[in-house]
Order: structure tokens, then sequence, then C-alpha cells
């Protein structure tokens, strides 16, 4: 009688390890290649910018990171790129939403690898690196300046750097100190009050100004990571050891991150993002202007003068395929906003694109759940994770950074 | 005395071997069939007989490609003179396609480029084509799997 009891205890015993095993079992040939695809050695080469001909000039890019950290480069001198873009802080700030002259309504995104994205801002409100460059130059609450005051700057600063890259300056003797489309009504006024030629003028010039920070950023690429290394031995079939080796429960997010948790179907590629735009019912913050995310600025991109169909593009229109063919209503696209890169993802919170969620939990707690948009149809459904997985997932997360 | 301790230990490895056998099961059952992943179809009223193919061979996800789409009839005659609007998404999420891909050029022998189609996510995509022509109207649907 012992003697059975034993042989059932030994029986039940071997197959529950023989299932515990399997809670942990080696990743498929399928999660392998997934895997492998993640990796910063999948990036391909950074393409070139047929739009911006200065675009890999290392005088463009060095002039470029001279504006980037200028405060000239503000209505009162106190704003610089660099003062959102904090070049020790992944080119973000840490803040729920980004403080230029005032507080703007968006989360600064941090900046390695941006020159591969085909639309910028949260929203996708511009189509090129230095047509992004521009935008915060004129926003009322980030530098707060005018695009004729910005020319004359550079002109007295920067003008024979300038004209050693770019091309003669135009005259600029006539036209006003401060003058934009976008200004103070009295700048606006001057704006209208300028000749078409001057405007051109003063917009050409602009337009350089932005190439020259999209040259700088081009340079701002992401770092190997603790993933890479792990993720290219499980390419090339080797044991992930020492430096390379992610923990059981890492390998448990990571399988969770490709798998059940279907975060990868977004998050994905060696940038973890697929560069567009999903309505994931984020919250919207209580204050803050309406916000319809990509649905609200289909106009505006396709109406910007330095868009790709613009007469500030360098090169022929076979580069303006994403403008071309963009998206351009859809019901889909209302609160929809940019996946964003993973990359260092732990190591720069608050996280969403206004701030909304303090931390990775908030983040997997909102995932989990998947609530109910304020508007439009949200793309995820819930997902079950205990405590544990959303602990495995933070842990696989935070190899990113590593 | 030592009975209920069997019982107990009979019934813990009767439960074991019974998820055990769940689990072989699980694990040996045939996988759930996917789309139908043809690139050459009949329409859906059999109007014509549509083939897709990728102008540049691979297809890479999230970048901007085109397709050729050839177009005949039942009795394979090309056709030419055809619209052709393009659609479709992800059936298992709630979006359609990412770009709004469009028919730019007729190249002959009932065959049409179609600009602007890109895949930003990995799953089930359909392309539905919506063809209108002088021999008639109708679409086909294609799978694809990223």
């Amino acid at each position: 009688m012992k003697r059975s009891l034993i042989n059932c205890v030994a029986i039940a015993v071997s197959l529950a390890a023989t299932l515990a095993g399997c809670s942990q079992p080696e990743f498929t040939e399928a999660e392998k290649r997934t895997i492998a695809s993640m990796s910063l050695s999948a990036l391909a080469p950074l393409p070139p910018d047929p739009t911006n001909r200065f675009a890999d000039d290392p005088g463009a890019a060095a002039l470029g990171a001279t504006l980037f950290f200028d405060t000239g480069m503000s209505r009162d001198g106190n704003v610089a790129c660099g003062t959102c873009h904090k070049i020790d802080r992944q080119f973000q700030d840490d803040l729920p939403r980004g403080v230029g002259v005032a507080e703007t309504n968006r989360r600064t995104m941090p900046l390695a690898g941006v020159a591969r994205d085909p639309f910028f801002f949260w929203d996708g409100r511009r189509d090129s690196l230095w047509a992004q460059a521009l935008t915060p130059l004129e926003n009322p609450l980030e530098h707060a300046g005018n695009r004729a005051a910005y020319v004359h700057y550079l002109k007295r600063r920067f003008g024979e750097r300038y004209e050693r890259i770019f091309r003669p300056l135009p005259d600029l003797s006539a036209v006003p100190p401060n003058a934009g489309p976008f200004g103070t009504p009295a700048e606006q006024t001057a704006w209208h009050a300028m000749t078409e030629q001057q405007r051109r003028d003063v917009n050409l010039v602009f337009a350089d100004i932005g190439k020259a920070i999209a040259a700088f950023e081009r340079s701002i690429s992401h770092g190997q990571t603790r993933f890479d290394r792990f993720a290219d031995a499980v390419a090339k079939g080797s044991t992930p050891a020492g430096d390379n080796a992610l923990s059981e429960e890492e390998q448990a997010g990571l399988r969770l991150f490709i798998g059940r948790a279907n975060c990868s179907t977004c998050h994905t590629g060696p940038r973890f993002t697929d560069n567009h735009f999903h309505n994931t019912g984020v919250p919207p913050v209580p204050g803050l202007p309406a916000d319809r995310g990509r649905t609200a600025v289909l106009n505006e991109v396709l109406a910007d003068p330095f868009n790709c169909f613009g007469k500030f593009r360098d090169g022929g229109d076979e580069a303006c395929g994403e403008l071309k063919f963009m998206q351009k209503s859809a019901p889909e696209l209302v609160r929809a906003y940019k996946t964003p890169s993973l990359r260092g993802v732990a190591d720069r919170p608050p996280y969403m694109h206004a701030g909304q969620f303090a931390t990775l939990e908030q983040v997997l707690d909102h995932y989990a759940k998947a609530p109910a948009p304020v508007e439009g149809v949200s793309e995820i459904h819930p997902v079950a994770l205990s405590d544990r997985e959303r602990a495995e997932l933070v842990a696989f997360l935070k190899t990113l950074s590593d | 005395m030592a009975s209920p301790w069997r019982m107990i230990g009979g019934a813990v490895g009767l439960v074991a071997l019974a998820v055990g056998v769940l689990a072989v099961v699980y694990l040996t059952a045939p996988a759930t069939p996917g789309p139908d992943l043809a690139r050459s179809k009949a329409s859906a009223k059999g109007v014509f007989t549509v083939a897709i193919a990728p102008e540049m061979g691979d297809i890479r996800q999230g970048e901007l490609h085109s397709w050729l789409v050839t177009l005949k009839t039942r009795k394979g005659a090309p056709v030419e003179d055809a619209k052709i609007i393009v659609g479709g998404g992800m059936p298992e999420h709630a979006h359609g396609l990412p770009t709004s891909p469009e028919a730019t050029a007729y190249l002959g022998g009932g065959r049409y480029r179609i600009e602007g189609v890109k895949f930003s996510m990995s799953g089930w995509w359909q392309l539905k084509l919506g063809i209108s022509s002088p021999v008639g109207a109708d679409q086909a649907t294609f799978n694809l799997v990223m």
C-alpha cells in the first residue's frame, strides 16, 4: 500500500516537473526569427534624404548642431531645441509635457533614429525631418519666434558659415525685423505686407535652417543594448552568456512581448515601432485643449509649404511617396498617435503622448484593461496579465536600456 | 488509516496524468488553418481572373512598395481600360491599410501598377481590389501574412 502511494506521488511529481519545465521552453524557430528581426543588427543603413541635399553634409550638420543648442533661436533667448531635447536624457526632458516659452500639450519625443520616421510629431503633422525642425521655432508655446527674426539672426551670427554651406544670403535689408505667418498680429501683418520675393527669400533661408538641424539630427542613433547582444546570439544559434544573457524573468517577458501580450504587433522591428498611428484608448489629460490626434492634422501636413510637394524640397517628387499615398481619411485615425520606439523606454517616464502614465506598470495596466477611448475605436483588446507577467514584461523592457 | 492518503495520492496522480494527456493533445493538435494565400484567383463573381505580384520581389514590412495586378477575362484575354480601387486592412484589428494605394499606370497586357502599398504591422492583411472595366465590374480579395 505504501509502495503504491509512493509510486503515485513519484508519478505526480515527475509529471509536474515535466509541465513546470514546459513553462520556460526554448524559443521556437518562429520566435527566434522574430527576436533576430528586432535586433539593432537588423536595422538597415540610414537611407539618404533626397529632399534635403545637405542631409549628409558635415558642415550643415555642424551648423545644425550649433543651432540646435542655441537659445538665441527663440523669442526670448531662453529656448533652444536642446532645452526639451536634452542631450544627456535621450534628447527628451522627463516631463509629462515639454516646456518651452510655456508648457506644451505634448510629451517631448526622444530623437534616436528619428531620421527614419516617415512622419514627425506624435500625430505626424510634418513629413520630413527638416520641415519638422521648423515647426517648434514658430510655435508660441515652444520657441515662439518668427521666421524673419530667425533669418536675420542667422545672417548676423552665422552668415559666413551659412554661405559656405548653402548659398549666398539674399538681400534682407528691407525685410522687417519681425514677421511671420504664425506670429503676433503685428508680425502677421508685417509678413503679409512683404513682397512675394521677400517672403520667398525668407522661406528659403528658413527651410535651410531646418535642413541644417535635420543634418545634425540624422547623426542621433540608437545604441546597442543587452537585448541586441542576446538577439544576435540567438540569431547565430549560440547560447547567450555573460553580458549577452537575459534572465529567466527577462526571457519570459520577451516571450510575452512577441506572443500573448501582442506588443510586437505595433512595436515591431529593430526600432520597436511600425511608424504608424493607432488609437489605443489613451485618455486625454483634463484641462488640455481638445486633441483628436492624427485625424486633426491631415490637412495641415498636406498644406504645409515645406512639405515634400512644396518648392523647398530638393530632388524629384519620387521621394514623396509617403505624402502622396498618405492615408487621408479613415475612422481609425481619430485619436490615433504614433507608435513610439521602445528603445531606452524604461529610463524615460512618463509615458504616452501627453505623459498620461507615470510608470511602465501603469502603461501595462492600461494595455491589459484596454479601456474604451473617449472618441474613435481602440485597436487594443484586453489581455489577462498576472502581476508576475507584468513584472516579466517590465524586466524585458529594461533590457532595451542596458 | 493509509486509505485517505492513498486516495489523495491517487487523485493527485490522476489529475497530473490528465493534465499531461491534455498537454500532449494540445501540443500535437493541428494548427488552425490560415487564410487562403493564393496570389491568383477568380474575382468574387467570376468576371475576371486576377493575379497580384510585388513589383520588386520581396516585400519588406514597413516600406512603401508597388504591386502589379494582372487582369484577364475568364477566357484569358487581357482586360484593358480597367479602373482599380485599392482597399483592405487587417481583419483582426480595427483598421484599414496604413496608406492609400492607387493604380498609377497601365503597363499593357492587362497589367496595372498599384503604388503606395505598405504593410506596417506583422499579422494577417487583406488587399481588396474593386475593379470596373468595359467587360464588367467585380472585386477580389487577397490575403497576405507579414
